[in-house]
C-alpha cells in the first residue's frame, strides 16, 4: 500500500494536477494541496457541514469524501464565490443580514445556501431549514441566516 | 481524523468491479458514495486495504419502468430518487424515505446501493424496502442472482452479499395511490433515527421498523393484527414485539419499545388518512 493517485481538478476555475495519497480527504486537499483555507473543518464526521464545498455544482461535506473521488470534478470553495471585490449575492446577503457571529461555521452555510438556491430558487422558510439541516451554527445564529437566505433568494418578507 | 492507508482501485463497469474484488478477496471494501464508509474508515472501525471505487460506474444509476415494477440502479442518488417523476407517480414511499435520508450534501453523494449494502438497522431506506417487500439483484463471478428484501438483512452491518458480489439493482412494485408513511423520530433534522416506523396501505398492510433490532425488520405482530381486523391503537400496541433495540446515548430499550409503539400507531393512522 501507500501508492499515489493522480487526480486533475479544477477549483474555483483554475485547472490543478496532483499526485495525492488515497486517503486525502477532500478537504485536506483543498486547504493543505491547494492553499485554499476559507474551507473549515469543523466536526470531521460528517455531521456540522463547515467543510460544505460545490462538487459539479451540488453541495457536498469535503470530510468525508476522497480527493480521489474529485477526480475530473469543477470544485467552488468559498474563495471562488465573490467577483473581484464584489461578493456574491449570497455573501452580500449574509453581510447585510448579519447572518454570523463568530464566523466559523459562515462558508459552510455559504456554500450550502448557493446549492440550495440552485436547487429550489425561490424557497419557503421551511424550505430553507430544512435545506440547512445539515449544518450546525453553535452559536445559534439561525434565524438570521435564514433571513439571509430568503434576502438572496428575493423571498424575505 | 485519517483513515488508514488503503490502495485505491476506480472501477469503470460492473464486471471491473467484481474482478477486483475476486483479485483481492476479503481485503477490498466497494466503495459507492462513502456516506457510511468513509466515517467507519475515518474513525479506523474499518480499515480495507483496498478501496473498490464504483462512484463512477454510471450504467447502474437509472429509475426505469420494468413492466410489472420499477427497477433502480445501485449507484442511483438518494437525491435523483428524491427528484425522480417516475418515483412520485409509481412509488412515492421510496422517493419520500429518500427524501428524509440524512441532509442535502449526504443525498447529493450517498446511493440507494451502498445503503442497502451496508445495512445498517438505522437507515431509512433498508426498512422502506422490507415494507415494499423489494428484491435485490446481485452480480458475483458467476452472474446474477436475485435475494428478497426478506432474506438480505442478516445481522448488523451484515448482509447476505459475498464478499466477491455487488448488488446492481434494487426492484421495488408499482404503489400509485399507497397510504404511506414514515414517522421518523430524532433529536435534531439531519441525524439517524432513533427509532423509526413506516405503514404501508395498499389493499394490506406492511410495517417495518429503524433501528429496534440489529437489522432493520418488520413488526408482524402488527401487520397480523391489522389483517384480523384491529384498529391502528389496538395494533400499534403490539408493536415492540419481536423487537430487540439495543440501548444508547439517546434511548434506553424500554423507551424505544415506547416510541415503537406510539410511532406505529401515528404511521398506521397517518397511511390510512
Amino acid at each position: 500500500m501507500g501508492g499515489s493517485v493522480r487526480i486533475a481538478t479544477t477549483v474555483n476555475g483554475q485547472a490543478h494536477e496532483h499526485d495525492v495519497d488515497p486517503r486525502l480527504l477532500l478537504v485536506q486537499y483543498l486547504r493543505e494541496v491547494v492553499g485554499l483555507t476559507g474551507t473549515k473543518i469543523g466536526c470531521d464526521t460528517s455531521s456540522c457541514g463547515a467543510c460544505t464545498v460545490l462538487v459539479d455544482g451540488e453541495s457536498v461535506k469535503s470530510c468525508t469524501m476522497l480527493a480521489a473521488q474529485a477526480d475530473g470534478s469543477e470544485i467552488t470553495t468559498i474563495e471562488g464565490l465573490a467577483q473581484g471585490d464584489e461578493l456574491h449575492p449570497v455573501q452580500a446577503a449574509f453581510h447585510d443580514q448579519h447572518a454570523l457571529q463568530c464566523g466559523f461555521c459562515t462558508a459552510g452555510m455559504v456554500m450550502a445556501t448557493v446549492s440550495l438556491l440552485d436547487e429550489i430558487p425561490s424557497p419557503t422558510e421551511r424550505d430553507v431549514r430544512l435545506g440547512l439541516e445539515g449544518n450546525l451554527c453553535r452559536c445559534t445564529g439561525y434565524h438570521n441566516i435564514v433571513q439571509a437566505v430568503l434576502a438572496a433568494a428575493g423571498t424575505s418578507r | 481524523m485519517i483513515p488508514a492507508p488503503f490502495d485505491y482501485l476506480r472501477a469503470g463497469s460492473a464486471d471491473e468491479a467484481i474482478a477486483a474484488l475476486a483479485e483481492h478477496g476479503d481485503d477490498a471494501k466497494l466503495l459507492a458514495g462513502g456516506m457510511s464508509l468513509l466515517p467507519l474508515m475515518k474513525l479506523r472501525l474499518a480499515t480495507p486495504s483496498v478501496l473498490v471505487d464504483v462512484g463512477r460506474v454510471h450504467e447502474l444509476s437509472y429509475i426505469r419502468d420494468a413492466g410489472d415494477h420499477l427497477a433502480v440502479g445501485a449507484l442511483t442518488r438518494h437525491r435523483d430518487l428524491e427528484i425522480s417523476d417516475v418515483l412520485a407517480a409509481q412509488c412515492e414511499p421510496l422517493r419520500t424515505v429518500a427524501s428524509e435520508v440524512g441532509d442535502n450534501q449526504v443525498r447529493h453523494r450517498g446511493t440507494i446501493g451502498g445503503s442497502v449494502s451496508h445495512g445498517d438497522p438505522a437507515s431509512d431506506l433498508p426498512a422502506l424496502l422490507l415494507a415494499l417487500d423489494a428484491t435485490f439483484v446481485v452480480q458475483g463471478p458467476d452472474g446474477d442472482r436475485t435475494v428478497p428484501a426478506a432474506d438480505f438483512f442478516r445481522g448488523f452491518l451484515e448482509t447476505a452479499l459475498e464478499p466477491d458480489e455487488l448488488l446492481t439493482e434494487i426492484r421495488v412494485p408499482k404503489l400509485p395511490g399507497a397510504g404511506f408513511s414514515y414517522q421518523k423520530f430524532q433529536r435534531r433534522a439531519q441525524d439517524w433515527a432513533i427509532v423509526g416506523a413506516m405503514a404501508v396501505r395498499d389493499g394490506d398492510t406492511r410495517v417495518a421498523l429503524v433501528n429496534m433490532a440489529t437489522t432493520p425488520l418488520r413488526a408482524v405482530a402488527v401487520e397480523e393484527a391489522i389483517a384480523g381486523g384491529a384498529s391502528a391503537t389496538e395494533a400499534a400496541e403490539r408493536a415492540a414485539e419481536g423487537t430487540e433495540p439495543s440501548g444508547d446515548i439517546n434511548a434506553t430499550p424500554e423507551y424505544r419499545e415506547h416510541l415503537v409503539r406510539v410511532l406505529v400507531r401515528r404511521a398506521l393512522e397517518a397511511a390510512s388518512a
